[in-house]
């Protein structure tokens, strides 16, 4: 103590009181910030909000507004949460190419992960919102499919189909296939509840219950869906069954019919 | 008597074996007369007289099938937990019905299979009955004396469109769970009765407890019974009236021209039940239908997007669909038109088939029998009707898929219900003028061919230098063919008044029926087919027109 005294009027002890002082606050801060910040490399963390935010000029600020305010051609991003970025931009979503039509389409990405996850971090930095969620939170272990089932079943599949094949809404709108999609991509869509869905935060949807719906999809509509019945005719129940039965049923059939009755016994014709 | 055959065939030896059996059967039975009468019955070669085939052979495999799929169907809706094979289901609570589909689908040996043969056969027997139909209809064959076996054919395919419906809602999946509560919705569309209804067929609130082990009852005894009866009737009236065919050189009104039952039709027959057998087998081992593990059990509080009927039932889900949500509230009842009106034209529509053969006759007048076919551009305006029919019934059916329809084509589901609903009034009108003008377009040009000949496309110069198309008479046959229809003089009212100046009253419908008439038979609805003083005339004079 007596040596720290003796040095209080050191040039430098200002500096050094004040690094203390930062980081007593810094830590304090960091201890009482939500998780998902506290743990982020403050430094990459700022320069990651940088980044985002020349990234954010450029691809997103003609409708958004230049700080995430939002125009009248699209809402604020204040306070949507990292999540949904991720979401809108990783499923190609965003930048959409237009204000207009029923709904944005999903089409191809154009930024990379890293890039997304900066926009990520810039957005996030706008205001608090849901995370992007960790490989844990989405992954098949610990899952129940038949309790997906039917979750799916009772919250989905008014609009998204049985399995999750897609659906029509009013006015050209539409709840799109779950097939192919990413796990972490659904689910950030049931938290953050992108266009005309509504969102399933961890107050309605449990993650244990986006768990198990992640892992019921990947069951019943993925690459490693077994289709015992054969072909599956797109999954969307009995107007794919009826047009295939009528062409390929009744039109084999019918051909037949034809060639049959073309093939008349001829043996005793004069 | 008898034994002093015996003892004479004995003498000589004893008859081969198959011969004492068929002899035994037939001094118990009487086939051998029956047979003998029957065997060499003629029928005509078309392809589309099979059509029937199809439908009856359709008919038998799912009766084979069902056999084999009520030996594992539990038709009981008391609630179960899942433990079988399908893992996405496992621990889910179902009822039985939904249980002992999901064992037959994936845990009985070769159940899939046969789940899906029955069921893709279903789908075939309601096409090939509606085309069956169709050609019914389109030839005239439904004209005396087959009025009879056209309500029989009639009432098969509205039984038909019924047995596959309870069909469908026994698994208690949560797609026919749906369609069972849209029927049960529009039961309670009907007024005064309706609650009443609903409540006996469910015994009570829907979902109730009962409806699977009573629609299993109607399905696979009350209604395949009737059916059943109706199929052997359709046969034996078939059997009786003789087969129809088309005009030909040597058919006539009072024969039929073809090949004999045995053997030629019997193999042809035999051959083509297991054609039709190998191709919804076929269809079965490679296509989905009806995947009840992926829909899960039925439960009130929850539906899915994408809910459609099986296609025959298709074009009611499209009226409701279609019709706006009106209602009439009054005194404390409430009207659903909404439903409700669609519910009565699902009736009319249905109804429209069966009478119009009462209808037509009643128009011509005609009191004689028919057993020559009509092609179908030679009865304009009946055609047109059946066109006009099937564009109403198209359209229906797209109204019943307009989700799947906006899906697939990237279009608003409200501008496909706009297009149901009008295109609903307008598109039968406008396919009614347009097959009516094609008919005649057709009739043209038969006569055409019969007065000049076919077009060889042959170009020959004359010495005077004038280029003309050779063009070849026809044979004696197709002229025979194209001029051997009969052509209707459009029926007239009469004068109405007599030669004493008496005014005769003149019945509204007797006018209605003139007109009708006139519209069939008159100077715009047929071109008058040539005769035999033109074709003189025209053939007679130079090689060309």
């Amino acid at each position: 103590m007596k040596k720290l005294s003796a040095r209080r009027r050191h040039p430098l002890a200002a500096v050094v009181v004040l690094l203390l002082a930062l980081a007593a606050t810094g830590g304090l801060y960091a201890a009482f910030a939500p998780a998902g910040k506290a743990q982020a490399d403050e430094t990459a963390q700022s320069l990651a909000i940088d980044e985002g935010k020349k990234l954010y000029a450029v691809g997103c600020a003609s409708c958004h507004g230049t700080g995430g305010q939002g125009t009248s051609d699209g809402p604020s991003l204040v306070g949507v949460g990292a999540a949904a970025v991720d979401f809108q931009v990783a499923t190609g979503r965003m930048p959409a190419a237009t204000s207009q039509g029923a709904q944005v389409p999903r089409k191809k990405n154009i930024y990379t992960q890293a890039q997304i996850d900066q926009l990520a971090a810039y957005i996030a930095s706008l205001g608090a919102g849901p995370s992007v969620p960790t490989e844990e939170q989405y992954g098949p272990e610990g899952a129940d499919i038949a309790k997906g089932g039917e979750l799916f079943r009772n919250n989905c599949a008014q609009c998204h189909n049985f399995t999750g094949k897609g659906g029509a809404l009013t006015k050209g709108k539409y709840a799109p296939t779950l097939e192919g999609v990413n796990p972490k991509h659904i689910y950030e869509a049931m938290q953050t509840g992108p266009q005309n869905m509504p969102s399933f935060p961890d107050t309605t949807l449990s993650e244990q219950n986006k768990k198990d719906i992640i892992a019921y999809l990947n069951a019943v509509n993925s690459d490693e869906t077994e289709t015992p019945g054969g072909m599956e005719l797109g999954g969307i129940g009995p107007v794919a069954e009826g047009l295939f039965g009528w062409i390929f049923g009744l039109g084999t059939l019918i051909a037949i019919a034809v060639w049959v009755a073309a093939r008349t016994a001829k043996a005793k014709k004069s | 008597m008898s034994t002093n055959d015996s003892t004479q065939s004995r003498a000589r030896g004893k008859a081969p074996a198959g011969e004492r059996v068929a002899d035994w059967a037939d001094g118990r039975l009487g086939i051998y007369s029956l047979a003998k009468a029957n065997m060499r019955k003629i029928f005509p070669d078309h392809w589309s007289f099979m059509l029937g085939e199809v439908c009856l052979y359709s008919f038998l495999i799912i009766i084979l099938t069902g056999v084999y799929l009520t030996l594992f169907f539990h038709p009981s809706m008391n609630e179960v937990e899942y433990h079988g094979s399908y893992i996405p289901m496992q621990g889910q609570l179902m009822s039985e019905a939904y249980k002992s589909t999901l064992d037959i689908s994936f845990d009985v040996r070769g159940g899939l299979l046969i789940r899906q043969i029955h069921h893709w056969a279903a789908i075939v027997f309601l096409a090939g009955m509606f085309v069956h139909m169709m050609r019914v209809f389109f030839t005239g064959a439904f004209r005396k004396p087959r009025e009879i076996n056209w309500l029989f054919g009639f009432l098969l395919f509205v039984l038909g469109m019924f047995t596959g419906f309870t069909g469908y809602s026994l698994p208690d999946d949560l797609l026919s769970g749906t369609g069972v509560r849209f029927t049960q919705g529009a039961i309670l569309s009907v007024p005064i009765v309706g609650t009443y209804i609903s409540m006996f067929l469910f015994g009570g609130e829907f979902p109730g407890d009962d409806f699977v082990a009573r629609f299993y009852s109607i399905h696979i005894l009350l209604l395949p019974g009737i059916m059943l009866g109706l199929v052997v009737a359709h046969l034996i009236l078939v059997f009786y009236h003789k087969h129809t065919q088309f005009a030909g050189p040597g058919k006539s009104n009072k024969n039929v021209v073809g090949m004999p039952l045995l053997p030629v039709y019997m193999a042809k027959a035999g051959g083509f039940f297991f054609l039709v057998f190998g191709v919804i087998a076929v269809l079965a081992g490679i296509a989905t239908v009806n995947p009840i593990w992926a829909l899960g059990p039925y439960r009130p509080d929850m539906v899915s997007t994408g809910a459609q009927p099986d296609w025959y039932m298709g074009f009611a889900e499209g009226l409701v669909r279609a019709m706006p949500g009106w209602e009439i509230n009054l005194w404390g009842h409430t009207l659903v038109l909404g439903v409700f009106v669609p519910l009565v034209l699902f009736g009319v529509f249905l109804a429209a088939i069966a009478v119009y053969p009462f209808i037509e006759s009643w128009i011509t007048g005609d009191k004689r029998e028919h057993h020559i076919l009509d092609r179908p551009r030679n009865a304009p305006t009946r055609t047109a009707l059946g066109v006009a029919w099937i564009t109403a019934y198209m359209i229906m059916l797209i109204g019943g898929g307009n989700d799947i329809v906006a899906t697939h084509f990237h279009l608003s589901i409200n501008a496909v219900t706009w297009f149901v609903r009008i295109g609903f009034f307008v598109g039968p009108v406008i396919a009614f003028v347009v097959t009516k003008r094609i008919c005649l377009g057709l009739q043209r040009r038969d006569k055409d061919k019969v007065l000049h000949g076919r077009e060889t496309g042959t170009i020959k110069r004359l010495p005077h230098g004038e280029y003309i198309e050779v063009h070849e008479p026809l044979s004696q046959a197709s002229l025979h063919s194209l001029t051997a229809h009969e052509q209707y003089a459009p029926a007239e009212i009469g004068p109405t008044v007599d030669e004493n100046g008496v005014e005769r009253k003149v019945k509204g419908s007797q006018k209605l029926r003139a007109k009708l008439s006139k519209a069939y038979f008159g100077e715009d609805a047929q071109i008058p087919k040539p005769t035999v003083e033109e074709y003189k005339e025209i053939t007679s004079g130079h090689g060309h027109h």
